[in-house]
């Protein structure tokens, strides 16, 4: 916009721009917060070795080795760890410290704001999983996707999983609250969807209102997914649809993120309610 | 001056003021925080808002920033209201807030450098560093400054977009003498380029140190506007003679302090009148007198 009335300022830098340095600052800041890269690097890390350890005589249906199929499981949860609860009580605080304030005074984007967690999810998820599969190959000989086409099964369900669990996380951060309340519901929240969702049991295990209620959240389609990846092709059909269900569990984890960016956009708050 | 890709923007000469309010209402819950309050700011000046915590200073800040909303009135910021302005409205304003920048691990420099990228008009890095004192600090950890290092930052991102106006909110809370100083010098550069400067205190020096005109807030109202050495001019003028007779103190107020001496004068012919004084209110008496506490006294 030029007119002569008004002396040119150029136009504030574009919405990916600022995403782009929101993502390089995210990352950085991860980086730094050693307590966080810790837990969450470490924590699937550790479920793996406690419960194969533990379990790893025992078979799942379809005469899969517990290992197997807990990976699956455990890679959900660390996408679910890296993705929702990271970003969720991240928020929180952000948003108690008053770095949101800040942002908002700068007339950031929401949307770039958003892109810059998305990003550091999606890298750090990366890096979780390139932790995790090589002691699930090499302590337990657990199988790798098979071929080609189940590493891509692999690459899109942990794609997408994590942008969906992104969008869980900006939407949870709104609870009322302060950033410690917040945090508890979030583990607790993810704790409970864990048990509901098949990481620790066979999801056919579960009494049916408890696999409803999973079926609404991302981390059962997610588990199904990486089950779907990392399972041979005909264990499929001990799944509770008799089948891998991909175009479902897309659709599903695609909703989550469409639907959830365009509440988030709208109920998204830089700033506490004031009293 | 090096800085030629990134000129600062021209200076707005136009009439129109710079911030205008008319009737601004403000209720939190039952309270009514801004009872009708009526502000004009000029382009160019630099205005504070003096007044006591709780009178509604900051909640006047924070409705023209556009993130407070308002329950009645009209305001206008650089022309726009602020409750539906865009980016580019917010790319000519620039606000010292209490958050203190990007996180807690980051250097004073990435602080710098990452907010760069968020306008279109940033002044050198360095050139912010040495403005607010921090050259020396600048790879230190956000997380290790102290409270007057925190602000100066503040500070510095405050003005890093170069803006027209410039809100700050309590800006030297907390700050050494030294830094103060600094931190007015840095307000009269900003002037000197025509920023235009909105900032509330409760320290009258500042004021008047820095503000061509001080508007007092009082119960949610603007109860006096005036260049500093002028405000409650009627509460000045007026002086106070004291003195000591033998059944006690007298006292008498008055806007011609000598008539009275002369009496006095006169009734002790040959001799000292006890412990005689005469007395104008500083610009702290009247401000106290404005707000309706007294010195001393429970400010509520």
């Amino acid at each position: 916009m030029t007119s002569t009335l008004t002396p040119a300022r150029p136009a504030p830098p574009s919405t990916a721009r600022i995403a782009l340095a929101r993502v390089g600052l995210e990352l950085r800041l991860f980086a730094r917060e050693r307590q966080q890269v810790v837990f969450s690097f470490a924590y699937p890390l550790v479920m793996m070795v406690v419960f194969a350890s533990v379990l790893g005589g025992d078979e799942r249906p379809g005469g899969i080795p517990f290992a197997q199929y807990f990976l699956a499981g455990i890679a959900a949860t660390g996408i679910m760890l890296t993705s929702f609860q990271a970003v969720g009580t991240a928020i929180a605080a952000e948003r108690e410290a008053g770095l949101l304030g800040r942002l908002q005074l700068l007339g950031t984007p929401p949307a770039a704001y958003f892109a810059g967690k998305a990003g550091q999810v999606l890298v750090t998820t990366a890096v979780q999983l390139a932790l995790l599969l090589p002691l699930a190959r090499y302590a337990y000989d657990v199988p790798m996707p098979a071929d080609l086409g189940h590493w891509l099964t692999f690459g899109w369900v942990a794609a997408l999983g994590a942008l969906a669990g992104t969008v869980l996380g900006i939407a949870v951060s709104a609870l009322p609250g302060s950033a410690s309340s917040v945090t508890t519901t979030i583990s607790g929240f993810a704790i409970v969807l864990q048990f509901f969702s098949g990481v620790f049991f066979g999801f056919t295990e579960l009494p049916g209102w408890m696999q409803q209620v999973a079926a609404l959240f991302p981390l059962k389609w997610l588990t199904q997914g990486m089950r779907s990846a990392f399972l041979p092709e005909q264990a499929g059909a001990f799944e509770v649809a008799g089948g891998w269900e991909h175009g479902r569990t897309a659709l599903v984890l695609v909703a989550w993120v469409i639907i959830g960016v365009m509440v988030c956009t709208r109920t998204f708050r830089w700033r506490r309610a004031a009293g | 001056m090096t800085t030629t890709a990134v000129a600062p923007p021209p200076v707005r000469t136009g009439n129109a003021p710079a911030v205008t309010v008319r009737g601004l209402v403000k209720t939190y819950g039952g309270t009514t925080v801004l009872d009708g309050l009526d502000l004009d700011v000029h382009r160019g000046e630099c205005f504070a808002l003096l007044g006591p915590n709780g009178a509604g200073k900051t909640t006047t800040i924070e409705v023209l920033e556009g993130v407070r909303r308002r329950d009645a009135g009209t305001v206008s910021v650089l022309g726009e209201d602020p409750a539906t302005a865009g980016r580019t409205w917010r790319a000519r304003l620039g606000v010292v807030s209490q958050g203190e920048g990007a996180g807690q691990a980051l250097s004073v420099r990435e602080t710098l450098d990452h907010f760069a990228r968020y306008t279109s008009t940033p002044r050198p890095v360095d050139e912010l560093l040495a403005a607010v004192g921090l050259t020396g600090q600048a790879d230190a950890r956000v997380a290790g400054l102290s409270g007057g290092q925190r602000r100066r930052l503040a500070v510095a991102l405050g003005v890093q977009n170069r803006p027209e106006l410039v809100f700050l909110d309590e800006p030297t809370t907390g700050m050494d003498p030294v830094a103060r100083r600094q931190f007015w010098q840095l307000v009269r550069d900003l002037r000197a380029d025509g920023t235009t400067v909105l900032l509330t205190t409760h320290y009258l020096d500042e004021a008047a140190e820095l503000a061509d005109r001080v508007g007092v807030v009082a119960g949610g109202r603007l109860v006096e506007v005036a260049p500093p050495a002028e405000l409650g001019a009627g509460l000045r003028r007026e002086a106070t003679v004291r003195w000591r007779e033998p059944g006690g103190w007298r006292e008498v107020r008055t806007e011609q302090p000598a008539g009275v001496l002369r009496d006095l004068l006169a009734a002790h012919p040959c001799g000292e009148v006890p412990d005689l004084t005469v007395t104008r209110p500083g610009l702290e008496d009247v401000y106290l007198a404005l707000v309706g506490a007294t010195p001393g006294g429970d400010p509520r």
